[in-house]
């Protein structure tokens, strides 16, 4: 069945069944390739994508719960043209070794800037605990953060 | 000279196999390592710029590429700079010399006259009109590399040592950047049903209960034992996959024991024993102590499940893997698949953190045996979540017996490390080893078990010999040849649980001489390198006043010099353990020689670190009868953010000093670091790895 989304502040249909997880939507139907599949169990991370400005794991969300909400993921906040602050501050800092798990750091720490403009470490701890980074880049994570809020708090656009 | 030449120049000596200069005046530099998020290649290009005098946006690098790269083994081992940037360096500096020399006789001028500006050619202060794209001809790159230019001295080095951002991570932090987002024409997407293990048959498969779950149409190819679900509809073919194992029935598969979860069980195994080194017999006195250490089998657990394209168009293979070597696994591939090799290539494509040999080659195997099935299609195989964890080859659990005489002063009159753990390699180059080859019709003899040769650092022995002045040393290492899990190369191999055993046992040795456990180190070694690094976080973590034992408190350190060839690195912590440890801090110095790029040889450092500490506190594969029951994160789990500490890490600056592999270096001093630290916070010493809330309280009981 037809499904109506605003998806990146556009406004999508997609046929699917209602019960297909956000992720394959997104991946494959509408090739947003930035969200990624990690475990299908709401344990890592790697899918998170915004639903109305909050996290949410696509890899469990159905498609139909989602109807009529906005979604927003990694492609929709910037690209290497014009990146977001976040892209800008995680580059700046070479935030990431294998770069699997950013795209889902990232809209967590979007939600948590959109809501809380100056997070102090703990807080940014507390937003990002439910995502897992093998590769142990963290410590260099943890700054880019950190500098994305104060280039936003200095007016950079988002 | 040409016998001093890296490997890799002397399997690939013609110059165009390495260089080419493009018409939109760019410089495309070939490589045979590839890209595992480590960032060398990137580095690989810092080095061709010095080298060729062009600036570093000029360069585009192609990696792992059987066609059109250089074939450079496996990236593996720390070894891409030492080995690969030796071989750039040469490549390029041979290049430069040969152009400009040619452009000399040209002019009738010394070759000394004449220098490179971002490529273009200058005599003096002024232009000669030439540069590399309208000078540098055929004749140059189709003959072989020689070896015999001069490199430029490290004084002269501008984009070498500097922090350049990696190429890779753009894409990464806005899109699709991984060979999960590649997409072919024509593409399907498969999963698999795996073989419970070696030697099991599949007796029977209920293909109806399997499509009925599905819910849409979908193609089941079975050759032998191998099942894959193929389809258009990615969430169709997962949920065939996800149903399959209850409508299976296999006959001969393993049952497996609880017991052979934990290293001791490996003690006593059949086994293939060597003494590996031993420079006189052991002491006979009566003051002798020993101590056996262990870890569990622990797994690479990567982000993004294994992933892998495959199609046949025209007889022709084509794969696309996140593999460490595109030239082993198109060899593989063609004794599985009786093809030539010719037939077959191989491309690099970026998969999700690789820490050594994990299911990235096993999946490109899947995907090439559907592919043949279903010609004139692109199959994408995904493994699922429970499938990387239960079928990736894990790191070998070990166990490692120290056992020393003592003078009368207390210090080791000889030494004697027993290391019984299964292989460290079963990468693929001949077939064998590989998921899918063992659930064909034909499937290989079982693999006759080796470990890693010594002169490459060794595999269950890396890191076992001490780099102290002791009198006599001897390493014993069982390999045993009946391990009830696949095993192979997982970051560090051995030295992990081998510096876990030789540092914590230094700290034992220390405590029962009476003497600082820094003091005791310093007074037995004299490598001046390896000093200078234990002292630097010594200084740094407060060493002096780290206070009494038992406390609750600890603050613990050690060293290694990866395979004993490669960077020193001394590792410091402040631990506290109430039910569980905690890492506080850590303080890392290592010394790498000449670091190409001090940005990225920092992130590895701190990375080993921060999976180290997830490995000593945390990590273990669990079995029982079925088999692996570490099938997800929640039982396996890794460190979190909330448990990451403060990480301080410097680097020795030494340009002058040859680079050496530094990207595993710090994970054998971080477990032992932690085991120190641990003893020194409870005043009672845990031995066996991970350190769990159950081993503290066993400590706690005993104290």
């Amino acid at each position: 069945m037809s499904i109506e989304l605003t998806i990146n502040d556009q406004p999508v249909s997609v046929t699917a069944a209602e019960t297909t997880p956000l992720l394959f939507v997104l991946r494959n139907e509408l090739d947003l390739k930035g969200i990624r599949y990690g475990c299908g169990l709401e344990q890592c991370g790697s899918c998170i994508v915004l639903v109305d400005g909050e996290p949410v794991y696509a890899c469990s969300r159905e498609l139909g719960t989602v109807a009529g909400h906005r979604i927003t993921t990694i492609e929709g906040i910037g690209s290497t043209a014009n990146p977001h602050p976040l892209q800008t501050a995680f580059l700046d800092e070479q935030a990431g070794q294998c770069g699997y798990c950013l795209s889902g750091i990232i809209m967590s720490a979007k939600a948590l800037l959109d809501r809380n403009p100056s997070p102090n470490r703990a807080q940014i701890i507390q937003a990002l605990d439910k995502h897992l980074c093998r590769c142990g880049a963290q410590p260099r994570i943890l700054r880019a953060v950190e500098k994305a809020a104060a280039m936003l708090r200095k007016g950079a656009p988002r | 000279m040409s016998d001093t030449l890296p490997a890799s120049i002397q399997n690939n000596r013609r110059m165009d196999k390495w260089i080419r200069f493009n018409p939109d005046r760019t410089v495309r530099l070939a490589v045979g390592k590839v890209e595992l998020g480590q960032g060398n290649v990137t580095a690989l290009a810092q080095i061709a710029a010095d080298e060729l005098d062009v600036s570093l946006d000029r360069i585009s690098v192609l990696s792992g590429d059987t066609e059109n790269a250089p074939d450079e083994g496996q990236t593996t081992s720390s070894q891409s700079i030492e080995v690969s940037g030796r071989s750039v360096r040469l490549v390029s500096a041979e290049l430069r010399a040969r152009v400009l020399d040619r452009l000399a006789r040209r002019l009738n001028c010394s070759p000394a006259e004449l220098s490179v500006q971002d490529g273009e050619f200058r005599r003096g202060d002024a232009p000669t009109g030439h540069d590399y794209w309208n000078f540098a001809n055929a004749e140059d790159f189709a003959s072989d590399i020689e070896g015999n230019a001069q490199p430029k001295p490290p004084s002269a080095y501008r984009v070498v040592g500097q922090p350049v951002p990696r190429r890779d991570l753009p894409v990464k932090v806005t899109g699709a950047g991984f060979i999960h987002d590649m997409v072919r024409p024509d593409m399907l997407h498969a999963r698999i049903l795996r073989q419970p293990g070696r030697g099991a048959r599949l007796v029977s498969l209920n293909e109806g209960a399997i499509r009925r779950a599905a819910g849409e149409d979908i193609r089941i190819v079975r050759v032998g034992s191998f099942v894959a679900f193929v389809g258009t509809d990615e969430y169709v073919v997962q949920r065939a996959a996800a149903a399959a194992p209850d409508h299976a029935k296999w006959e001969n598969a393993r049952t497996f024991t609880p017991d052979m979860q934990e290293a001791a069980w490996l003690v006593g195994q059949p086994s293939s024993d060597r003494i590996l080194y031993a420079d006189g017999e052991p002491a006979s006195t009566a003051n002798v102590v020993q101590a056996r250490y262990s870890r569990g089998y622990v797994a690479h657990a990567a982000m993004g499940p294994s992933c892998a394209l495959a199609e046949f168009r025209n007889g022709h293979l084509s794969v696309w893997s996140h593999t460490q070597g595109v030239y082993p696994l198109r060899a593989s591939l063609a004794i599985v698949l009786g093809v030539k090799q010719d037939d077959i290539t191989v491309r690099h494509a970026h998969g999700a953190g690789c820490y050594g040999h994990n299911g990235a080659d096993d999946v490109a195997v899947d995907a090439a045996v559907i592919a043949r099935e279903i010609p004139d299609h692109c199959i994408r195989v995904q493994w699922r979540r429970e499938e990387e964890f239960a079928y990736e080859p894990y790191g070998t659990a070990m166990s490692v017996g120290v056992r020393v005489a003592l003078d009368g002063a207390g210090k080791p009159l000889d030494w004697t490390c027993d290391i019984w753990a299964a292989t460290h390699t079963q990468r693929p180059s001949s077939g064998g080893n590989m998921l899918t080859h063992e659930a064909l019709p034909t499937p290989p003899p079982e693999p006759r078990y080796s470990d890693p040769p010594e002169a490459g650092g060794g595999g269950g022995t890396r890191n076992a010999l001490p780099l102290y002045d002791f009198p006599t040393k001897r390493i014993i290492h069982h390999l045993v040849l009946t391990p009830p899990l696949r095993t192979s190369a997982l970051r560090g191999l051995g030295a992990l649980p081998n510096v876990f055993a030789l540092e914590c046992f230094m700290d034992e040795l220390a405590e029962r001489a009476g003497v600082d456990p820094l003091q005791y180190r310093l007074s037995l070694l004299s490598d001046p390198r390896a000093r200078h690094v234990l002292q630097n976080v010594a200084d740094r973590c407060g060493w002096a006043s780290r206070g009494s034992a038992g406390t609750g408190r600890g603050v613990g350190l050690g060293w290694a010099r990866y395979k004993n060839k490669a960077a020193y690195a001394a590792v410091a912590v402040e631990v506290e353990v109430e039910q569980e440890v905690r890492v506080k801090r850590a303080w890392c110095c290592a010394d790498a020689g000449l670091v190409i790029n001090p940005d990225g040889a920092k992130n590895q450092l701190d990375g080993g670190i921060v999976q180290a500490i997830s490995m000593t506190l945390k990590e273990q594969v669990k079995v029982d009868q079925t088999g692996v029951t570490s099938l997800d994160w929640d039982s396996y789990p890794i460190l979190k953010f909330s448990e990451v500490p403060e990480i301080s890490t410097e680097l020795v600056h030494a340009p002058d000093l040859p680079t050496l592999g530094m990207g595993e270096c710090t994970f054998g001093p971080t477990a032992a670091a932690i085991g120190n630290a641990v003893a020194h916070a409870l005043g009672e010493r845990i031995r066996d790895m991970p350190l769990t809330r159950a081993r503290i309280s066993e400590a706690l009981l005993r104290g």
